[in-house]
């Protein structure tokens, strides 16, 4: 059981993450700065073009061993980040660069005639982006974001590899210990993810139904 | 319409109402190799309604964006209320609240309601008090001939319903001049009459409008001054009463002679 609520939490906190990734990065993408849109563009390519499995072992053992530790007792050496604060790092930016890349389309679905009106209004751009840009890009997004963030559910499992006792890993521990409960936990399993992704879907499909615009897009 | 802001007067330094609103002196601009605006020279008096007119691709709408800083200019200069426009320390935001823009394609913010779409720049760039602005928006609202429509997406609008709605929200800023870049070429013969009207009470409130349009009729009914552009530059200009019945460059009359 704690298992499961370990894997609601990756889930909620990544999400959220990753979701702030994916505007903040739309948004830096639209910078006047190349410098600023080759950072994006670099990490969008790094994390989207390599397996989230070798980015959480990445993360939590090569960017591990440099991150400080300090010492409760004196002898313990702890490490300021924990595995599943790793966990949390590595999913995030994973899910973040398709989150950029899904804002990215919807800010670009939102017409040049539109921003222009509003600066002849006298909005500055952090404010066009704020206040027309977004709203309107993140309507047009939310369709594609429902399968990122479904997928993010699921990739939380992978977090098993570096001992973030999550669902799937409590699950295996329960079964190495008691090999007569592997096929019901294996069943549980099953139900337990197409709950949580149940609720993700249900949530953003309402989500979309409570943002939509009478006479707008469909 | 005409208001007092200190702000305002400073920037505009000694500019008084009885010197020119807008002052163009040579202004040019280029795309690329191609020259659209080649040496425009006109000033327009506050008050005033100016219409221009000409072929497609004479630089009308390109003028008309440059007044407001839209577009950036190669040389010359636009004095809006005595200011520079083509200026590096420009305040932008002082230039956008006296000159307000309507769009041929309305351009509305599809999320918000009618009344919101007048709202919003007072609210979110002036900062201004909602109740207030709320209570002007509805007269905005009303002078434009859509009340009842307040709440309205502007997708629930038609174009002419649109275009008026556009006009509000530019009005709600108090400008003190107006322009208008072809607003009625997106709309069917039926709906642009009820856009014209509107800019004609605003024309005989007072306000400032330099028009980009084809619409010779409306033209030669509220204009006090016509110019007729062709490949950048000014050919031919006077009040309407002339401009129309006596055109002497052959350029114009050819044009007229194809749409009259």
């Amino acid at each position: 059981m704690s298992g499961l609520w370990m894997t609601i939490q990756l889930s909620v906190v990544c999400i959220l993450f990753s979701l702030v990734i994916g505007v903040v990065g739309a948004g830096m993408q639209g910078a006047k700065s190349a410098v600023l849109r080759a950072v994006v563009a670099g990490y969008i390519q790094f994390f989207r073009n390599t397996p989230p499995f070798v980015q959480l072992l990445f993360f939590y053992f090569a960017l591990g061993q440099f991150t400080p530790t300090y010492s409760p007792d004196g002898w313990l050496e702890i490490p300021i980040i924990s595995n599943v604060g790793w966990a949390i790092i590595s999913l995030s930016f994973f899910a973040g660069a398709f989150n950029v890349e899904i804002f990215r389309a919807g800010v670009e679905a939102v017409p040049k005639s539109t921003q222009e009106a509003a600066e002849a209004l006298g909005y500055t751009r952090l404010q066009i982006y704020g206040h027309i840009v977004f709203p309107l890009a993140l309507r047009v997004s939310i369709p594609a974001l429902n399968n990122n963030l479904v997928n993010l559910v699921k990739t939380t499992t992978q977090a098993f590899v570096i001992a973030v006792p999550e669902l799937l890993y409590q699950s295996v521990t329960i079964w190495n210990d008691y090999p007569s409960a592997q096929y019901p936990m294996m069943t549980f399993l099953f139900f337990a993810y197409l709950g949580l992704v149940g609720v993700v879907v249900v949530g953003m499909n309402k989500w979309e139904r409570t943002m939509r615009i009478p006479g707008y897009g469909g | 319409m005409a208001e007092t802001n200190t702000a305002t007067a400073v920037a505009a330094g000694d500019w008084t109402p009885e010197q020119p609103i807008v002052a163009l002196n040579e202004v040019r601009k280029s795309f690329g190799d191609l020259e659209v605006l080649k040496g425009i020279t006109f000033n327009v008096m506050k008050g005033e309604v100016i219409c221009i007119i000409g072929p497609s691709g004479s630089g009308k709408s390109t003028l008309i964006r440059c007044v407001n800083a839209l577009n950036p200019i190669d040389s010359g200069s636009i004095k809006v209320e005595g200011q520079e426009v083509h200026d590096a320390h420009l305040d932008k935001l002082a230039l956008r609240k006296k000159v307000g823009m309507v769009f041929q394609q309305y351009n509305l913010f599809p999320h918000k309601t009618a009344i919101q779409n007048v709202m919003m720049a007072p609210v979110q760039v002036l900062k201004q008090d909602k109740a207030e602005v709320e209570e002007r928006a509805r007269k905005l609202i009303k002078k434009v001939r859509l009340e009842g429509k307040e709440d309205s997406y502007p997708g629930e609008l038609s174009g002419g319903q649109q275009q008026r709605v556009a006009i509000a929200r530019s009005l709600a800023m108090n400008p003190d001049i107006m322009l208008f870049d072809e607003v009625t070429a997106a709309l069917d013969p039926e709906t642009v009459k009820e856009v014209l009207v509107t800019i004609k009470e605003l024309a005989q409130d007072g306000m400032t409008c330099m028009l980009v349009t084809h619409e010779m009729g409306f033209a030669r009914e509220v204009a006090d001054h016509i110019y007729f552009t062709d490949r950048g530059v000014i050919v031919e200009h006077g009040p309407p009463a002339t401009f129309f019945s006596d055109a002497k460059d052959s350029r114009t009359q050819e044009f007229l002679g194809q749409i009259l």
